[in-house]
C-alpha cells in the first residue's frame, strides 16, 4: 500500500510537469521595440504647453476622457485614484532634467498635461508576464483587460506613472456610465489606450476633440504632411525622461 | 514516513495547533481581500508593491541559502554537513512555497494566475521568476524525497539524483539573481537600477538563510533531540559572518556612489530611509534599528569567542535575520517607489489584513518545516 | 487492510459530502430545471449564428472569445451581417442589443446552471433591463 501511494504521487507530479512544460517553452514575445522611418503608422500626440498653460483650471480633456471611458472617481482617496490623463503641477517634476533649473514663470509655474506616452520602446510591455499589454504596429500601447492578472509589474516599470490599478470594484465610483465602452473590474491595471476604438473610425481621441484651446494635436508621425509631423519638424519639442531610452511619442511644445 | 507527523508531544500539537489557527485567521482575511480587492491593503497608486512582495524578496534569499549547505558537502566533500543537507533543502522547499504564496496573494486577479503559463512571455523577468522558483521548489522536493526514501531503506541514494543535486547549486544562485533582476532592470526606479543589487541580494541571502538554519538546528536540538554536532554550526556561523560582512560592504558601496556623486536619484532614497524627507519619515526608525542590529551582530560574529559561544550565537543570528528582513524587505521594496515618477512622496504602511494574511503564510511555511523535520527525525530515529 | 473500518467510513463520508449536489437535487426533485429564454424584445428573429439544435447555447462563449481576440488583441473591428444589417463584434452593442434583458435571457440559464461568468463585471448591460 505504501509503495503504491508513493508511486501514485510521483506519477502525478511527472504528469503535471509534462502538461505545463510544453506551452512554457514555445512562446517568444514581441517586446515592442520600434525603429522610426519605417513608414506605415506611428500615432503621436503633441501637447502645446503654451496654449494649455494659459488655462490652468481647464480640465476639458480629463473630463472628456474619463467620462467616455468610464474611469471611476475616488474623490479624496488618492491611494486608489485612477487617472488616464491629468495635469501635474510642477514642470520640473514632469521634466526632471530641469529640476532646480531657473525657468520662466510661464513655464515653471504652470501645470503640465500628462498621459501615457505610448512609447516606442515601452518598459511596461517588456515586463508584462502575460502580454496583457503590448505595443501595436501603429504605436499604441494597448491593454487586454481579459488577460491582465493584476501583478502591477507594468505600474512599477512605467517611468511616467501613467498606469493605475483597480484596488477595488470601480463600478460604484463611476459617476455616469457611458454605454458603448466597458468599465474595468477590480484587480486589473488600466491606462490611456489612445482612443483606439475611435481612431479606427477616423475620429480624434476624446481629449484632443474636447480641448477648447487647440492645445492637443494628434496624428501619424510617419506621414510628413500630418500636423504632428510638421510641428515636431519645425518647433522645439521636448519629451519626458528621454534618457531612459523609452522613446515616448508625446511631444511637448514649450 | 508521513504517519510520524501525527505522533508527538503535547507541546508539538500545541505548536501545530497555533500555526493552524493563524492560517485559519489569514484565510478569513484573504477571503475579504478576494471579495473587496487589494484595496484592503495599504498599497496605492504610488507604492504599488509593499509588504507581500517584500516577503517574497526576502524569502527567496532564505530559500537560496540551502546551497550554502549543499555546495560544501557535494562539491567539496565537507562531511560535517552530512547530517544537514536535507534540512537545508527542506527549508528551501518551505521558503519557495511561501514565496509563491506571497505572489498569489499579491496579484489582483489570482483566478487568472495560470495565464503566466498559458501565455509565457520570455522577455518578462516575472515569468522567469515564476519558472525558477517553481523549479527550485521541485528540485528540492525531489532531492529530499529521494534522499529520505533511501535513508529509510538504509541504502545510498540512486546515482541519478547526483546531477539533480549539482543542478540545484547554480539554480539556487539563479533564483535570487532573477529576483534581483525584477528590480535591477527598471529605468523607472533609480534606487533599484544598480548592478550591485543582485550581488547584494546574494550576500544578504547567504547571511539570513544560514542564520535561520542555525536557529532551526538549535530548535531541533532542544525540541527534537537531534544534535548535528558543533562543527556544522560553527561553519555555518562563519558563512553567516562573511555573508553579512559582504552585504554591509555592498551597502556602503552604494552609499559612496550616491553621496560622493551627489546624484539626486541616488541620494534621495537614502535620505528618505535614514533621515526622512520633510514630514515623510515612516521608515527611519526601522532603518536605524536594522543598522544597529547589523552592527551588533557583526561585532558578535567577528569575534570568534562570541561567535562560537552557543549561548550568544543564536542572538547574533536573530539580529542578522531581523536586520536583513527590514533592509531587504520593506526598506528596499518601498523605497523604490519614493519619490513616485512625478516627484511626489506617498508613504506606505501595511494594514492589519495585510499583516494577518502574511502571518498566515509564514505559519504555513513553519508548518511545512515542522512536518518535514518531524518526518526527517522519524526516519533518522528508525534507522540509527 | 489495516484500519479497514476507519478507511471505509472515511470514504463513505467523503463520497457523501462531495456528491452532495447530485443526490440532494435528485432527492428533493430539484435535478431537472427548464430554461425559459426570453425572445428578443425588439422582435428580431435571426441571431449572429444559428440557434437551432442548441448551437448558440453551446458555442456562444467560443464566439465571444473569438470576437474578443479579434477586436482587442488584433485591433480589428469587422462586422457581422444579420438580416441585412451590420453589427459590431460586441457583447454589449450587438448581443445585448437584441437580448436586452440580462435577467430574463442570460441569467435565466446561467443561474440555474450555476455559472457566473464575469463578463458584466466590465461590460455594461443595457439600461432598463
Amino acid at each position: 500500500m505504501r509503495h503504491d501511494r508513493r508511486k501514485f504521487f510521483g506519477n502525478a507530479a511527472v504528469g503535471a510537469v509534462a502538461v505545463t512544460a510544453g506551452p512554457a517553452l514555445t512562446s517568444c514575445a514581441e517586446t515592442g521595440h520600434y525603429e522610426p522611418g519605417k513608414g506605415g503608422t506611428r500615432w503621436a500626440m503633441v501637447v502645446d504647453l503654451r496654449k494649455c498653460a494659459e488655462h490652468e483650471d481647464c480640465r476639458a480633456c480629463t473630463d472628456a476622457c474619463h467620462k467616455k471611458h468610464n474611469v471611476p472617481d475616488f474623490g479624496d482617496n488618492i491611494l486608489h485614484e485612477i487617472k488616464w490623463i491629468w495635469k501635474e503641477h510642477k514642470f520640473d517634476h514632469v521634466f526632471p532634467s530641469y529640476l532646480n533649473h531657473p525657468l520662466p514663470a510661464r513655464v515653471g509655474k504652470k501645470p503640465v498635461l500628462v498621459l501615457c506616452n505610448h512609447c516606442d520602446n515601452p518598459p511596461c510591455v517588456r515586463v508584462c508576464p502575460t502580454k496583457a499589454t503590448w505595443r501595436r504596429e501603429d504605436g499604441i500601447v494597448m491593454m487586454d483587460w481579459h488577460r491582465c492578472i493584476g501583478c502591477r509589474y507594468c505600474v512599477v516599470a512605467c517611468p511616467y506613472g501613467s498606469r493605475s490599478f483597480n484596488w477595488v470594484n470601480p463600478r460604484p465610483h463611476v459617476k455616469e456610465i457611458t454605454n458603448g465602452f466597458p468599465t474595468r473590474m477590480k484587480g486589473v491595471v488600466e491606462k490611456c489606450t489612445l482612443c483606439e476604438e475611435r481612431i479606427l473610425h477616423n475620429r480624434l481621441p476624446a481629449c484632443v476633440e474636447a480641448c477648447p484651446h487647440g492645445a492637443l494635436v494628434f496624428g501619424n508621425l510617419e506621414d510628413p504632411n500630418s500636423e504632428v509631423a510638421k510641428i515636431v519638424a519645425t518647433e522645439f519639442t521636448i519629451r519626458r525622461k528621454p534618457d531612459l531610452g523609452t522613446e515616448p511619442e508625446v511631444y511637448y511644445v514649450v | 514516513m508521513f504517519e510520524k507527523v501525527f505522533q508527538g508531544s503535547p507541546r508539538y500539537f500545541a505548536w501545530v495547533g497555533a500555526l493552524l489557527v493563524m492560517m485559519a485567521l489569514a484565510g478569513i482575511f484573504y477571503l475579504q481581500q478576494l471579495q473587496t480587492g487589494l484595496g484592503i491593503t495599504g498599497l496605492g497608486r504610488d507604492v504599488t508593491w509593499g509588504f507581500y512582495i517584500a516577503q517574497l524578496t526576502f524569502l527567496v534569499g532564505v530559500a537560496a541559502s540551502a546551497v550554502m549547505v549543499v555546495l560544501p558537502y557535494y562539491l567539496h566533500n565537507y562531511k560535517a554537513f552530512g547530517k544537514m543537507t536535507v534540512l537545508g533543502e527542506f527549508l528551501a522547499v518551505s521558503a519557495c512555497t511561501m514565496c509563491l504564496l506571497f505572489v498569489v496573494v499579491d496579484i489582483g486577479s489570482p483566478q487568472r494566475a495560470l495565464n503566466l503559463f498559458f501565455h509565457p512571455t520570455p522577455n518578462s523577468i516575472l515569468f522567469w521568476d515564476a519558472v525558477v522558483i517553481n523549479g527550485y521548489l521541485m528540485i528540492n522536493a525531489l532531492v529530499t524525497r529521494v534522499s529520505l526514501v533511501a535513508e529509510r531503506k538504509g541504502e545510498a541514494p540512486p546515482k541519478w539524483i547526483k546531477p539533480v543535486i549539482y543542478l540545484s547549486i547554480p539554480w539556487a544562485v539563479s533564483i535570487h539573481t532573477v529576483t534581483a533582476f525584477l528590480y535591477a532592470g527598471l529605468g523607472a526606479r533609480p534606487f533599484w537600477l544598480t548592478a550591485i543589487l543582485a550581488p547584494r541580494f546574494l550576500a544578504s541571502a547567504f547571511a539570513s538563510g544560514p542564520s535561520f538554519l542555525i536557529l532551526l538546528l538549535f530548535a531541533l536540538k532542544k525540541f527534537g533531540n537531534y544534535d548535528v554536532g558543533k562543527e556544522p554550526i560553527l561553519k555555518l556561523a562563519q558563512i553567516v559572518t562573511y555573508g553579512m560582512l559582504i552585504n554591509v560592504f555592498f551597502v556602503a558601496m552604494e552609499m559612496f556612489t550616491a553621496f560622493y556623486s551627489g546624484n539626486h536619484h541616488h541620494t534621495i532614497p537614502f535620505q528618505y530611509l535614514f533621515v526622512g524627507i520633510d514630514e515623510h519619515n515612516a521608515l527611519v526608525p526601522w532603518m536605524w534599528t536594522s543598522t544597529v542590529m547589523a552592527i551588533v551582530a557583526l561585532v558578535l560574529l567577528l569575534n570568534p569567542k562570541t561567535r562560537n559561544d552557543f549561548k550568544i550565537l543564536p542572538w547574533a543570528c536573530v539580529l542578522v535575520f531581523a536586520a536583513i528582513w527590514i533592509d531587504k524587505g520593506m526598506g528596499m521594496v518601498v523605497t523604490g517607489f519614493i519619490p513616485n515618477p512625478v516627484g511626489h512622496i506617498t508613504e506606505y504602511m501595511p494594514t492589519l489584513p495585510e499583516l494577518m494574511i502574511s502571518l498566515g503564510i509564514y505559519a504555513f511555511g513553519f508548518l511545512m518545516i515542522t512536518v518535514f523535520y518531524k518526518i526527517y527525525l522519524g526516519v533518522r530515529e528508525t534507522t540509527h | 487492510m489495516h484500519d479497514a473500518g476507519k478507511i471505509i467510513l472515511g470514504l463513505a463520508v467523503f463520497v457523501g459530502v462531495s456528491a452532495f449536489p447530485i443526490w440532494y437535487n435528485v432527492a428533493f426533485g430539484k435535478g431537472a430545471y427548464t430554461v425559459e429564454l426570453e425572445p428578443p424584445p425588439n422582435g428580431a428573429k435571426q441571431c449572429v449564428a444559428e440557434t437551432a439544435n442548441g448551437y448558440m447555447r453551446a458555442e456562444h462563449m467560443h464566439i465571444l472569445d473569438e470576437w474578443r481576440n479579434i477586436v482587442v488583441r488584433e485591433g480589428k473591428r469587422p462586422k457581422v451581417t444579420v438580416a441585412g444589417k451590420d453589427y459590431d463584434y460586441s457583447l454589449s452593442k450587438t448581443c445585448m442589443d437584441c437580448h436586452s434583458n440580462k435577467e430574463k435571457f442570460c441569467d435565466s440559464c446561467h443561474t440555474p446552471a450555476g455559472v457566473a461568468p464575469m463578463c458584466w463585471d466590465c461590460h455594461v448591460a443595457p439600461e432598463g433591463k
